[in-house]
């Protein structure tokens, strides 16, 4: 059987500009694959490309890019925009954006439904209770009557979350879901997360730049550096021995409470994510790499380095541990 | 996000259609000034000359006209381009005029109730509300009566301590949305005085803002300054005014439709251009103030 | 003993939020009665969620907002009255976003200036050194002091704001969640720098942090605050060793560190949101506590000394 997403070799560029070089990834149903990177690398333009969602001028390609076996590259915006409510859904960092602020929340979570799956207003509106009530929202017939600048942040993005499952999707691709949350709010809903993705067998493509989420909640990494995945792994096996340079500084950047004593140096990477410009061939880490040699400027091969262990380096086994 | 870059294609035609409105806009505005300037070499005539032998001759292209006359002449025998000419002066002076007075004014009250708020902006927007509920006409009728017929400087007070408004407004709100800012709270912490700050630190963010306002307050105070001397409330004749033109033609628009419509094209291409200037400025500055 | 750097006495801030044109304003009270000192040289972490208090705080500890009540002293003397140039020498901030600290319309060179511009006793050539030599402190070349702040990228512009806090020379800096718009390897930059700043020029910090990991990395002592009120404030590593306060605990356990298998732990605080506008009565934090009990609903708690610092719970009393 074929993997929920199936995605190839992708590339957006928007006017000669290339946000994302050619990535590979799978969702496989009922895991969490989490792109991580910082500010810039191309993740969130990523998920807006397999959603078929890019701002306009961006242009998508790929070798294969697939939901659930069907191959939706050629997809016309109605069929889309119908796979979008349905099978795939999106939550982004900050709900207030994608709520409509004029309408109460009743009458954008039963919108979806009827818009979508055709459902009778009065089995919406049941349905909407019963996953407000799910996402862990207490007196949810009080939440549907309210607009959204009455609830706070934490519970903005539990209506999102409730919102996008909906019409029992099949994907969830989040970008940030907690990044604009306070800590213990963020905790609580990556929880509700977790749990409903447990109950549910949902497949969650997870895009953050925070090392912490990523170790908590995936099971398997993609890091993306300019555009590229320079490492993908599981979790577990990444963290313990993560192989590009690029991970190893990125993890070591990380201040973990009784690690690094106070006062001394963090790890960090030296100089600022450079600019790609068109044509250009071989490692983008290479300038801000301790390990950079003369073949870096070439074509980077893809080493297996451990099971199910992927990177893009010209050192054979990567960092030495 | 910051990946996701200007699109190509699509925006870019758009872009150059926008310029082309910005050159036209320039353009119009610069030659007008041009002529404003320089108009005592420019005028074939004197414009205040009157030869009642030689009334309404149309332009040299309509049937008989003469090429000693190129636009013709109005009902009192003067030479219309040498009129329309000198016309162009009297909108220019009133357009700036009323702007620098006005931008004056408002920038002062609303930044004053930007920056301090309370008590202070209570004031302020109570000041706007107020100027807002007077009807400009009407105050130029009192003027008029009070200090016994209207003048040139009566029309330059009047629309100068009128239009003051929107840039109070435009003011008003930007310095708050800048008071609140990071740069300003710094600047106080490195003990520059409030003067220091507003003048420093707020007025360069929000003087972009005011020369849109300014363009749109130019064009009405332009449109107003013909409308009031077309009602004889504005610049008195002879003076050659464009609404004075219009007004004093308005006998012989349906015999002679062209002495009408002379001021009346040169008045609408005007206001136009000053328009697409304050369009272009606000696309260079990627605001939109036309709320 | 020496003087402490800062030093704030009962200090209270209140806000009226208007209601509407005829209902009477809300009070809130963003900072309730709030005393500490820090001594000189060392750093104070304040951390808290948003509406906390913790950027009310640092604002009227900067004076750039007057205390409802109570009273703040800097290097020994009252803030209130202090010449607003003596108190530039003193304290300078570093604020969150380094896009809107700086204003876009000065060069580089210009915004690291104007604390010395502002003396209006410093010699241009003064100035002039002063600046390349804030510029070199923080790693930023002399080509880049002549540009505008939206050429630069925001670690960058951080440092920008870095060196002009540190031109006049001052002894205490506020930072006001200074790594929290960055990516993290621009924060691992940033902090590696204020910690060499600290060490190479005997600043004091007062750091306020929504994040944990960070404010250990960098504090000696730990404050954390909820709904306007200190409610712990212990020396960093006994705080991150064995939290005292419930709410300190919940906190340190929604800390995510980068440690795969444990999954994402369960805080135990409920759905309720603390609103600075309708404070609880009793504990203020009663109503979201796993540990609450009979006295918290209606009894203030007092506040508890341990020979590391302070609690104020009823379960430490």
């Amino acid at each position: 059987m074929s993997a929920l997403l199936e995605v190839d070799d992708l590339r957006v560029t928007f006017g000669g500009t290339a946000a994302v070089r050619g990535i590979s990834l799978t969702v496989e149903k009922g895991e969490t694959h989490c792109l991580v990177g910082e500010s810039g690398c191309g993740k969130s333009v990523t998920s807006l490309a397999v959603m078929g969602l890019l701002a306009k001028g961006g242009k998508r390609e790929a070798a294969r890019l697939s939901f659930a076996g069907d191959d939706i590259r050629d997809y016309d915006e109605k069929r889309m925009s119908r796979l979008r409510g349905d099978r795939m859904a999106m939550i982004f960092q900050e709900p207030m954006t994608s709520l409509n602020p004029a309408y109460t929340v009743g009458s954008q979570m039963t919108e979806v439904l009827r818009r979508h799956c055709g459902t009778p207003r009065a089995q919406a509106v049941d349905r909407a209770v019963e996953l407000l009530t799910r996402v862990g929202i207490t007196a949810p017939g009080l939440r549907l009557g309210q607009f959204p600048h009455q609830l706070s942040g934490g519970l903005r993005q539990r209506v999102m979350i409730a919102m996008a499952l909906m019409c029992d999707p099949e994907l969830l691709i989040a970008d940030e879901p907690t990044t604009a949350l306070d800590v213990t709010v963020q905790a609580q809903i990556l929880r509700l997360l977790a749990e409903l993705q447990k109950d549910l067998g949902l497949g969650i493509l997870l895009i953050t730049h925070d090392l912490g989420i990523v170790a908590r909640v995936a099971d398997r990494v993609s890091v993306m550096y300019a555009g590229e995945v320079v490492e993908s792994a599981p979790t577990a096996e990444l963290f313990r021995a993560p192989r590009h340079p690029y991970t190893r500084g990125l993890l070591s950047c990380v201040p973990v409470p009784g690690k690094v004593k106070r006062d001394e140096p963090l790890g960090s990477i030296p100089g600022v994510v450079p600019r790609i410009p068109p044509g250009f061939t071989g490692c983008a880490f290479r300038d801000r790499c301790g390990f950079a040699e003369a073949a870096c400027t070439g074509t980077i091969p893809r080493r297996n380095v451990g099971p199910a262990h992927e990177m893009f380096c010209v050192l054979p086994e990567g960092v030495p541990a | 996000m910051s990946t996701v870059l200007q699109p190509a294609g699509a925006s870019n035609r758009r872009r150059i259609w926008r310029n082309a409105g910005a050159i036209l806009g320039v353009g119009i505005v610069g030659f007008i000034t041009f002529v404003a300037i320089f108009a005592p070499w420019l005028a074939p005539y004197d414009p205040f000359t009157i030869d009642l032998g030689r009334r309404v001759i149309p332009p040299m292209w309509m049937e008989g006209g003469t090429p000693a006359n190129i636009l013709g002449t109005d009902q009192l025998g003067r030479d219309y381009l040498s009129r329309l000419i000198y016309g162009a002066r009297v909108s220019m002076i009133i357009g700036v005029a009323t702007i620098i007075t006005s931008g004056i004014i408002g920038t002062f009250l609303g930044v004053m109730g930007g920056f301090y708020g309370g008590r202070v902006d209570d004031a302020v927007v109570f000041a706007i509300t107020a100027r807002l509920s007077i009807p400009v006409v009407l105050v130029a009728l009192a003027v008029a009566g009070f200090s016994g017929g209207a003048s040139f400087t009566m029309v330059i007070l009047v629309l100068g301590l009128l239009l003051w408004d929107r840039f109070a407004v435009v003011a008003r709100s930007t310095t708050m949305q800048i008071r609140n800012l990071d740069y300003v709270a710094a600047a106080r912490c490195a003990g520059c005085s409030p003067m220091t700050v507003l003048f420093k630190e707020v007025l360069p963010n929000i003087a972009t803002h005011l020369a849109v306002v300014a363009t749109l307050e130019m064009a009405l105070a332009i449109l107003l300054e013909a409308a009031l001397s077309f009602l004889g409330l504005g610049v008195p004749p002879p003076e050659p005014s464009w609404g004075l033109m219009i007004s004093e033609a308005k006998e012989y628009m349906f015999f002679s439709p062209w002495i009408i419509m002379i001021p009346g094209i040169a008045l609408f291409i005007l206001v136009l251009g000053v328009n697409l200037l304050g369009d272009a400025l606000r696309d260079m500055l990627g605001t939109d103030l036309s709320r | 003993m020496s003087t402490p750097a800062i030093e704030v006495r009962g200090l209270r801030r209140e806000f009226r939020a208007s209601q509407g044109l005829f209902a009477p304003p809300r009070r809130v009270v963003a900072v309730d009665d709030v005393s500490f000192s820090v001594p000189a040289g060392s750093v104070l972490g304040v951390v808290g969620e948003s509406g906390c208090g913790k950027t009310t705080l640092a604002r009227m500890i900067l004076g750039l907002m007057e205390p409802s009540a109570g009273e703040v002293l800097v290097d020994g003397k009252r803030l209130e009255g202090m010449d607003r140039l003596a108190r530039a020498r003193l304290i300078q901030p570093v604020f969150q976003d380094p896009f809107s600290s700086l204003n876009p319309r000065r060069r580089v060179r210009d915004i690291i200036a104007m604390p010395l511009v502002a003396q209006g006793n410093v010699a241009t050539s003064e100035i002039d050194r002063r600046v390349a030599e804030s510029l070199e402190r923080v790693g930023l070349s002399t080509e880049q002091g002549t540009r505008f702040p939206s050429q630069l990228s925001g670690g960058q512009r951080q440092r920008v704001a870095i060196a002009r806090a540190l031109v006049l020379r001052p002894r205490i800096v506020v930072c006001d969640e200074p790594t929290s718009a960055l990516d993290v390897s621009v924060q691992a930059q940033i902090l590696n720098l204020l910690a060499e700043l600290r060490r190479d020029l005997g600043l004091t910090y007062l750091f306020i942090s929504h994040n944990l990991a960070v404010v250990e990395h960098v504090a000696s002592e730990v404050a954390v605050m909820y709904l306007g009120r200190i409610v712990e404030r212990r020396e960093s590593g006994a705080l991150f060793r064995d939290p005292r306060h419930p709410y300190t605990r919940a906190l340190l356990d929604s800390v995510l560190t980068p440690e795969p298998g444990l999954g994402v732990p369960d805080v135990g605080l409920g759905d309720i949101m603390p609103d600075p506008a309708n404070i609880p009565p009793g504990c203020r934090f009663h109503p979201r506590c796993p540990a609450c009990f009979a006295p918290c609903a209606t009894t203030t708690p007092r506040i508890t000394s341990l020979e590391d610092g302070l609690v104020e719970c009823h379960l430490a009393g």
